[in-house]
C-alpha cells in the first residue's frame, strides 16, 4: 500500500453521455469522495470501497476520453472522466488496490457485504486455527512455505481455497446418525412373580427411556394399550407391573396358566396374546411381495419341521390345542421383530422425556408410513399388471418337442497336444527332447542303470565340494543378471512398478524419486491458482498470474533436468511419472501465451466497452 | 512327535515336499545333462541344508515313477543320523517295485512320469499337516522334473494345481530336462511359485539353494527369479496355431480361426442367420499374458 490517498480533478458522470460535473475526486483507503466544484451542486459522493465490486476503464487512445467506471454491486455505477490518462491510471490502480484484498487482511472481496470490512486485521482465532493446521499437516506446511514465503502466492489466496479446513464448526459435527443398539436388553425373563414386580418398579423409577422406546417399537400392541389405558384407566405404574407380570407368565412356559389369567384380566390379556398390529403389518407386507419371484426351495430351507430350531419357549405337549395358539409366543418371533426394528433405524429422538409422548410419537410415525403406503396405488397397479402377464409359469407348461442333437466331443488330449507344442514353440527352446529320442529303450536296461546309479552314490557318498567354485560363480552371475534385468519385471503385477522394488537409497540416488512425486502437490496448487485467475480482469490478477507462471517454469525446468539425468534403465518408468506433470504445465503455459497474444492484439482493436 | 513349544515356531519353519523324477528312460538317455548319481548327490546335499536352516523344518520326498508314485523319505520319521542311507534304500526299493509294475519290455521314446500322481500324494500329505492343528510348518512343494509332459494327465494335473492354489501352496518347479514343461509353468504361475530351468546342470545344488531354499515368509522381501510369463493364448482347433481373435462355437466352446458351416467338435450346424445375431457366434479376443 504505497499511497494513502489520491486526489485528482475529475468529472462525475451519471451516464456516458452526460457531460459531467467537474469536481475533485479524493480517494482514500476505504472510500472515495467526490466534491463538485460548484458548491450548489448536489452531486456529492461519498462511497465506501466496500460497495464497489469492480472497475472498468477505457483504453488509452488519443481521441478517447479517460474514463473510469466503478461498479457497485447493487447495479449502480459511478463514471468519472479525467483530464489525462495518467490521472485516470493512477486512480485506477488505487481503486484496484483498494478493492482487492490486501495482503494481510482476512477473507476475499465478496465477503465485504457482510460484517466488518476486509481491511481489518485477522482475528486471533483465525490465526490460531491456521497455525494449528500448519503444525498438524506437514504437507500443507511445505506448500505454505514454498509459496507464501517464497512470494508466489499471498496468504489470502492460499487459504481462500482451504476454507473448509479452517472452519472447524463444520468438521466437528458428525455426519453420522447413531443407530439403535442391537442387543435385546429387555428380553429379561423374570423367574418369579416377585422379581417381576421388582423389575417393574425399577423400570418406572428410572424411567429408562430408551428401554421404553425399544419396547414400544417392537410391540405395537403394547404401545396401543399404553395410549389407551394410561392415564385414563390405570396409572403408569400399574401398567408396567401388568406388563412384567405378563413377561413372567411367558417365562414360566405355562400356557394354561397364561390363558387362565388372560381370561380373568382383560388388560393382561393384551400382553399375553399375540400382537395383532404386527400380524396385520406382516400380512400387508406379504401382499406386497412379488409373486413372480422365482425362488427355489430345497431341503436346507425346510425349517418348518424343526420345532423352532430348539429354541422354543414352550415344551408343547399338546400341540393341537387351538385355543392356546393365541398365547404362544416364540423366541424366534421376538428376535426377528427386534432385528427388524433395529434395521429400520432410529426414528424418534431420545430426548423426549415422557413415556406417553414417546408412545404418541411412534404411533404418529407409523400412521404416516401406512398413509404413504396406502397412497401408492400406482405401484399396486404396476404390480398387478406384472402378475397377470407372468401368469404363465414355465414349469407348468407342457413339454415342447425339441429335436435333440447328439453331442460328440473329441478327446481333449488331442487339443492339449497341440497346445503344448505351441507353448513350447513360443518359448523358443529347441524341441530336442520330444522329437529326437526315438531310440528304442529296453525297460530292463533302463531300470537297471537307474539302480546302478543309486548304489554308486551309496558307495561314493557326497562329493566334496558338491559344486565346483567356478560353476557356482557362473550360476550366481546368471541368476543375478536375471533378477536385476528389468525386462523380467513385466507381467506379474501391472501396478507394481520397477521403482517400488528398489531399496530406498538407490531410488533417491538415481532419480530423486521422492522429490518428483512431491512436486505433484506443488504443481497442483500452482495450477489451481493459475486457472482460477483467468479470465484476467484486474491488474491484481495479472500480477498473480505472472508470479504463478514464474514458479511453474522453475518447477518445469527442474523436471526436465531430472528426466535427462536419469539412467537408461529407469528412464521409462520415470518419464511415466513425470509426463502428466509436464503435460499439465504445458497446457497452462500454452493458455497463458494464447491469452497474452489475444490481449495484446485486442488492445489495438476496439476499446473496452466505451464508445 | 514330541509337542514343541510355541516359542520355537518362528516365521520361517517350513515343510518342503520334493517330488523327484524317477523316470528311468529319461535318466538313462540324458547324456548331455546330469547323470542320476550326481543328481542324487546334489539333492541330498540340498535336503541337508534345508534341515539345517531351522530345527523344526521338515522334508518329505516323493518319487515320481512311470507306473507308480511313492513316499521315499519323511524327515520326521527317519532316524536323524542316517538320512541319506534311509532315503537311498527306500528309493532303490521303489525303483524295483516300479519295474515290476511295468507291462512292456521296450518303449518308444521317453515315457512321461506320473506327475499328477505325485502331486496328489503331496497335496494329501499337506492336507494332513494342515489338519494336525494350528501349529504347523508352512508347506510348499518343489518339483524336480525332467520328463516330458504327458497329455493324458492334463486334467488331473490342472485339478491338483487348482487345489494347491486354493490351499495357497506354492509349487516351485526346477526343470532338469531339455525342454520346458508347460504344466509346471502353469503350476508355478498360478500358485505364485518359482519356475526355473537351470542352464548349468552341474551347478544344480547352487540353483536349488539360491532359489528354492527360501521359506514362504522370506519370499515377501527377497527378490527371486521372476518368470518371463506364461503363454495363455488359445490355439485354434483346425490348424493348432495360436490365435488372438477367432470364432467360438456356442455349443461346445471350441475355437476356430475362420468361420465354418459346421462345428467339427460337436457337429452342431451354424447357419440360420437371425436378424441381430450373426450365425458364427461370438468374436472373442484372447488377452495375451506375457
Amino acid at each position: 500500500m504505497t499511497e494513502r490517498q489520491v486526489i485528482k480533478r475529475a468529472k462525475y458522470k451519471s451516464s456516458i453521455k452526460d457531460p459531467g460535473t467537474p469536481g475533485v475526486l479524493t480517494m482514500k483507503r476505504e472510500r472515495f469522495v467526490f466534491m463538485p466544484s460548484d458548491p450548489r451542486s448536489l452531486m456529492k459522493l461519498n462511497v465506501e470501497f466496500r460497495f464497489i465490486i469492480g472497475h472498468k476503464f477505457s483504453k488509452e487512445a488519443p481521441n478517447k476520453k479517460a474514463l473510469l467506471n466503478l461498479t457497485q454491486d447493487k447495479g449502480e455505477s459511478y463514471i468519472f472522466e479525467f483530464d489525462s490518462f495518467s490521472d485516470r491510471d493512477a486512480c485506477r490502480d488505487f481503486v484496484a488496490m483498494a478493492i482487492a484484498p490486501p495482503a494481510n487482511a482476512g477473507k476475499a472481496a465478496s465477503d465485504k457485504s457482510t460484517g466488518p470490512p476486509s481491511t481489518e486485521q485477522l482475528s486471533t482465532a483465525e490465526m490460531d486455527r491456521r497455525i494449528k493446521l500448519l503444525q498438524v499437516d506437514s504437507e500443507l506446511q511445505k506448500l505454505h512455505k514454498e509459496f507464501v514465503m517464497g512470494g508466489v502466492l499471498t496468504e489470502a489466496e492460499f487459504w481462500a481455497t482451504r476454507k473448509k479446513l479452517l472452519d472447524d464448526k463444520i468438521s466437528s459435527k458428525s455426519k453420522q446418525r447413531v443407530g439403535l443398539k442391537s442387543d435385546m436388553i429387555f428380553n429379561v425373563k423374570p423367574s418369579s412373580d416377585g422379581q417381576a414386580l421388582h423389575i417393574a418398579h425399577k423400570f418406572i423409577s428410572h424411567a429408562l427411556s430408551h428401554a421404553v422406546i425399544q419396547i414400544f417399537a417392537e410391540k405395537p400392541a403394547v404401545r396401543r394399550a399404553y395410549l389407551n389405558l394410561v392415564p385414563k384407566k390405570m396409572t403408569e405404574t400399574d401398567f408396567w407391573i401388568k406388563y412384567w407380570r405378563a413377561e413372567y407368565l411367558h417365562s414360566t412356559k405355562n400356557i394354561v396358566a397364561a390363558a387362565a389369567e388372560a381370561a380373568e384380566d382383560e388388560e393382561l390379556a393384551v400382553f399375553l396374546k399375540k400382537d395383532d398390529i404386527l400380524a396385520s403389518e406382516a400380512r400387508r407386507k406379504i401382499r406386497r411381495v412379488d409373486p413372480t419371484l422365482d425362488m427355489e426351495a430345497d431341503e436346507g430351507d425346510d425349517y418348518t419341521h424343526l420345532p423352532d430350531h430348539g429354541l422354543s419357549r414352550y415344551a408343547l405337549k399338546d400341540s393341537t390345542d387351538s385355543q392356546y395358539d393365541l398365547y404362544k409366543r416364540s423366541f424366534l418371533q421376538d428376535l426377528n421383530r427386534h432385528a427388524a426394528v433395529v434395521l429400520e433405524g432410529r426414528s424418534v429422538d431420545v430426548e423426549l422425556g415422557d413415556t406417553r409422548s414417546v408412545a404418541e410419537a411412534l404411533t404418529r410415525l407409523k400412521q404416516v408410513e401406512s398413509a404413504n403406503e396406502a397412497s401408492n396405488t400406482l405401484m399396486e397397479q404396476g404390480r398387478s399388471d406384472l402378475i397377470s402377464r407372468m401368469a404363465e409359469l414355465e414349469d407348468l407348461q407342457g413339454p415342447r418337442d425339441h429335436p435333440v442333437a447328439p453331442l460328440s466331443i473329441k478327446d481333449p488330449r488331442d487339443y492339449f497336444d497341440s497346445q503344448q507344442a505351441n507353448a513350447v514353440k513360443t518359448l523358443g527352446e529347441s524341441q530336442s527332447g520330444s522329437k529326437h529320442m526315438k531310440c528304442i529303450l529296453n525297460a530292463h536296461e533302463a531300470y537297471g542303470s537307474l539302480r546302478k546309479s543309486i548304489s554308486e552314490i551309496k558307495g561314493l557318498g557326497l562329493t566334496d565340494p558338491i559344486v565346483k567354485p567356478e560353476v557356482a560363480i557362473k550360476v550366481f552371475n546368471e541368476l543375478t543378471r536375471r533378477i536385476s534385468n528389468t525386462n523380467y519385471h513385466l507381467g506379474k503385477d501391472p501396478h507394481e512398478s520397477v521403482l517400488d522394488g528398489l531399496p530406498n537409497v538407490t531410488k533417491e540416488e538415481i532419480l530423486h524419486y521422492r522429490f518428483v512425486s512431491q512436486q505433484w502437490t506443488s504443481i497442483q496448487e500452482l495450477l489451481k491458482h493459475f486457472w482460477s485467475s483467468y479470465p484476467i480482469t484486474t491488474t491484481y490478477l495479472h500480477i498473480k498470474v505472472n508470479k504463478v507462471k514464474d514458479a511453474m517454469s522453475k518447477i518445469y525446468q527442474k523436471l526436465q533436468d531430472i528426466k535427462s539425468s536419469v539412467q537408461q534403465d529407469f528412464r521409462h518408468p520415470v518419464s511415466l511419472i513425470v509426463q502428466p506433470m509436464t503435460q499439465a504445465l504445458d497446457a497452462a503455459f500454452a493458455h497463458y501465451e494464447a491469452d497474452f497474444q489475444k490481449r495484446s492484439t485486442k488492445s489495438v482493436e476496439r476499446p473496452n466497452g466505451f464508445v | 512327535m514330541t509337542p514343541v513349544s510355541k516359542k520355537l515356531y518362528t516365521d520361517d519353519v517350513s515343510l518342503l515336499v520334493v517330488l523327484i523324477d524317477t523316470n528311468p528312460y529319461f535318466w538313462s538317455t540324458s547324456n548331455q545333462g546330469l547323470p542320476y548319481s550326481k543328481f542324487l548327490s546334489h539333492l541330498i546335499a540340498f535336503l541337508n541344508s534345508i534341515l539345517l536352516l531351522n530345527q523344526l523344518n521338515q522334508v518329505v520326498v516323493i518319487a515320481t515313477g512311470i507306473n507308480s508314485c511313492g513316499h521315499i523319505y519323511d524327515s520326521s520319521l527317519a532316524p536323524p543320523n542316517k538320512r541319506a542311507e534311509t532315503l537311498l534304500q527306500k528309493l532303490e526299493d521303489f525303483v524295483l517295485k516300479d519295474e515290476e509294475l511295468s507291462a512292456e519290455d521296450s518303449v518308444d521314446g521317453i515315457k512321461s512320469s506320473l506327475l499328477s500322481g505325485s502331486l496328489s500324494l503331496a497335496l494329501c500329505y499337506i492336507q494332513r499337516v494342515f489338519r494336525s492343528g494350528t501349529l504347523h510348518p508352512q508347506p510348499r512343494i518343489l518339483c524336480l522334473h525332467g520328463s516330458p509332459d504327458g497329455p493324458g494327465q492334463y486334467v488331473a494335473v490342472m485339478n491338483s494345481i487348482f487345489s494347491a492354489q486354493r490351499s495357497m501352496l506354492p509349487i516351485d518347479s526346477c526343470v532338469i530336462g531339455a525342454q520346458h514343461s508347460a504344466f509346471l509353468q502353469q503350476a508355478s504361475h498360478i500358485t505364485s511359485g518359482i519356475y526355473a530351468k537351470p542352464q548349468q546342470l552341474d551347478g544344480l545344488f547352487q540353483y536349488l539353494s539360491t532359489l528354492f531354499a527360501t521359506d514362504l515368509h522370506s519370499r515377501s522381501f527377497i527378490q527371486l527369479h521372476k518368470s518371463v510369463g506364461v503363454d495363455f493364448r488359445a490355439s485354434c482347433f483346425c490348424h493348432k496355431s495360436t490365435i488372438d481373435m477367432g470364432y467360438i462355437c456356442s455349443v461346445c466352446l471350441s475355437i476356430f480361426c475362420k468361420p465354418h458351416k459346421k462345428c467339427s467338435t460337436c457337429g452342431s450346424t451354424f447357419g440360420q442367420p437371425q436378424a441381430t445375431v450373426s450365425s458364427t457366434s461370438n468374436l472373442k479376443r484372447k488377452a495375451v499374458d506375457t
